[in-house]
């Protein structure tokens, strides 16, 4: 069991964020993390990267504990944020050392040159990531999140922003990346969960309310379409 | 830590950062000490540069907060800072490589300066006529100066997300933190304990190692000061799990 989530819980002041959700991923899974604005996905997401530390509960990553064994974790880990954010004043090769440095990795040249090939930033590789357009922006902060080839992927919101060209480029890097990792990716978009996630967690107001593969949601809830299942079980 | 240094000088030098503040640094001391009749050697005539030692803690006190302001305030703000803090990197190896570069660039300011002796130097009526000793102290003192003003700026860096904001305090403390005791040692109702109102001031130690006599006591100082302040930045940047 790669992600292994048990009454995770995260109370900001007053307001629980995320209310005691337990979830498990094996290895060669693509799990869609859906769910509205504000429902707890991201938070999920920092606490599962050790960004931030939950208020209770229990989770491990590769088999640690993301509270006590963080520095293996994040060793672990390919992480993703929201907002892609990134070294605007760096060059791509550069900023993709610096993460080949951070995570030591050997033979780093031809590592990093096979994942700009595997992103498709071939072209744009000697620009500075702020001449970048926001796809290739995108494509250079997953490289970096693939880099050190971990076991788990976490994509906050990978493909936003995205031209319909790019999306179909990301989504099969995606499927490739989910046919030996553990891919957890949160989204907005029915069809993109439909198109390369094999597992769906539904998240409402902190709690969740669908764990099931994609195609045993849709039998439970009667053959009815992915969007129509979102919009009744999250209002 | 080895490789935040790394990516800081890089990013200095990318954003021009370091080559403006470095150019206006020996464009300022130049011309106080060539051009400008009242602090200028030349009119001064006497081979010494006590005009630069007493300048350039004036001018570090504006050009480190602005070398170090963006250090952590811009990761925060542009949210790279959570790509760092998911890295397999900890909170000391990113503050002490994110202080170690602004200290780099401060010593690459200084460097230059080294011309300005070697021309006092051979200026003197009897060439080589100047306290050599004294000046190796004063570049030792200017030093642990800009250690403890980049200190000072990681720590405001740390403390927001937005550059001018960190820029500001670290102006106010590191200006504080070098003249302010001393001012404030002269205020009446503090005369009993005014030595050590002094000695908590970074002026006392830096105008005794500027002497040429490099006293431990002196040298503790500073590294207990900048200690002090980058243990402060590293609670800082550990609040987000508190």
């Amino acid at each position: 069991m790669s992600i292994s989530v048990t009454n995770l819980t995260k109370v900001y002041g007053s307001q629980k964020a995320v209310d005691a959700i337990s979830f498990s991923a094996e290895p060669g899974t693509i799990l869609g993390f859906l769910g509205p604005n504000g429902a707890g996905k991201s938070t999920t997401m920092k606490m599962l990267t050790c960004f931030i530390p939950q208020t209770s509960g229990e989770a491990t990553v590769s088999g640690f504990n993301i509270s006590s064994q963080t520095l293996e974790v994040r060793r672990n880990i390919g992480y993703l944020p929201e907002n892609n954010p990134l070294y605007q004043d760096l060059y791509v090769k550069e900023s993709l050392g610096f993460t080949a440095d951070v995570h030591k990795i050997d033979n780093k040249q031809r590592r990093i040159n096979e994942v700009i090939g595997l992103v498709g930033l071939g072209n744009e590789q000697h620009k500075k990531i702020g001449q970048l357009s926001k796809g290739y922006r995108q494509r250079v902060g997953l490289a970096q999140a693939i880099l050190h080839d971990p076991k788990v992927l976490i994509l906050d919101e990978p493909t936003s922003g995205l031209d319909p060209n790019q999306l179909i480029d990301i989504r099969k890097l995606i499927q490739e990346l989910g046919k030996d990792k553990t891919v957890v990716l949160s989204t907005h978009i029915m069809q993109e969960v439909e198109a390369v996630c094999n597992n769906v967690i539904i998240i409402n107001k902190g709690r969740i309310v669908a764990d099931d593969s994609l195609q045993q949601l849709r039998e439970k809830q009667g053959g009815k379409s992915l969007e129509d299942i979102f919009i009744s079980l999250t209002n | 830590m080895l490789t935040i240094f790394q990516k800081e000088i890089s990013s200095f030098f990318s954003s021009l950062v370091a080559y403006i503040t470095i150019g206006v640094f020996l464009l300022a001391t130049g011309l106080f000490l060539w051009v400008f009749p009242d602090t200028s050697i030349l009119e001064y005539g006497y081979a010494g540069l006590d005009s630069l030692f007493s300048i350039v803690p004036y001018l570090f006190m504006f050009l480190i907060p602005a070398i170090t302001m963006r250090s952590l305030a811009e990761e925060r703000r542009e949210g790279t800072f959570e790509i760092l803090a998911t890295s397999p990197l900890t909170d000391w190896q990113i503050v002490l490589g994110k202080y170690a570069g602004s200290l780099a660039i401060v010593l690459l300011a200084l460097i230059p300066t080294i011309i300005y002796y070697i021309t006092v130097y051979q200026l003197g009526a009897i060439p080589g006529n100047i306290d050599t000793g004294a000046v190796i102290g004063s570049y030792i003192g200017l030093f642990l100066l800009g250690a403890a003003y980049a200190a000072i700026g990681i720590f405001s860096s740390s403390l927001t997300k937005n550059q001018i904001i960190a820029f500001t305090i670290a102006v106010f403390l590191s200006f504080f933190a070098f003249s302010g005791f001393d001012s404030i040692s002269r205020l009446l109702s503090l005369q009993s304990v005014d030595t050590y109102v002094t000695a908590a001031g970074i002026n006392e130690h830096y105008q005794s190692i500027s002497r040429g006599v490099l006293d431990t006591r002196d040298l503790i100082y500073f590294l207990s000061f900048i200690a002090v302040f980058l243990v402060l930045t590293k609670t800082i940047l550990g609040g987000r799990k508190w």
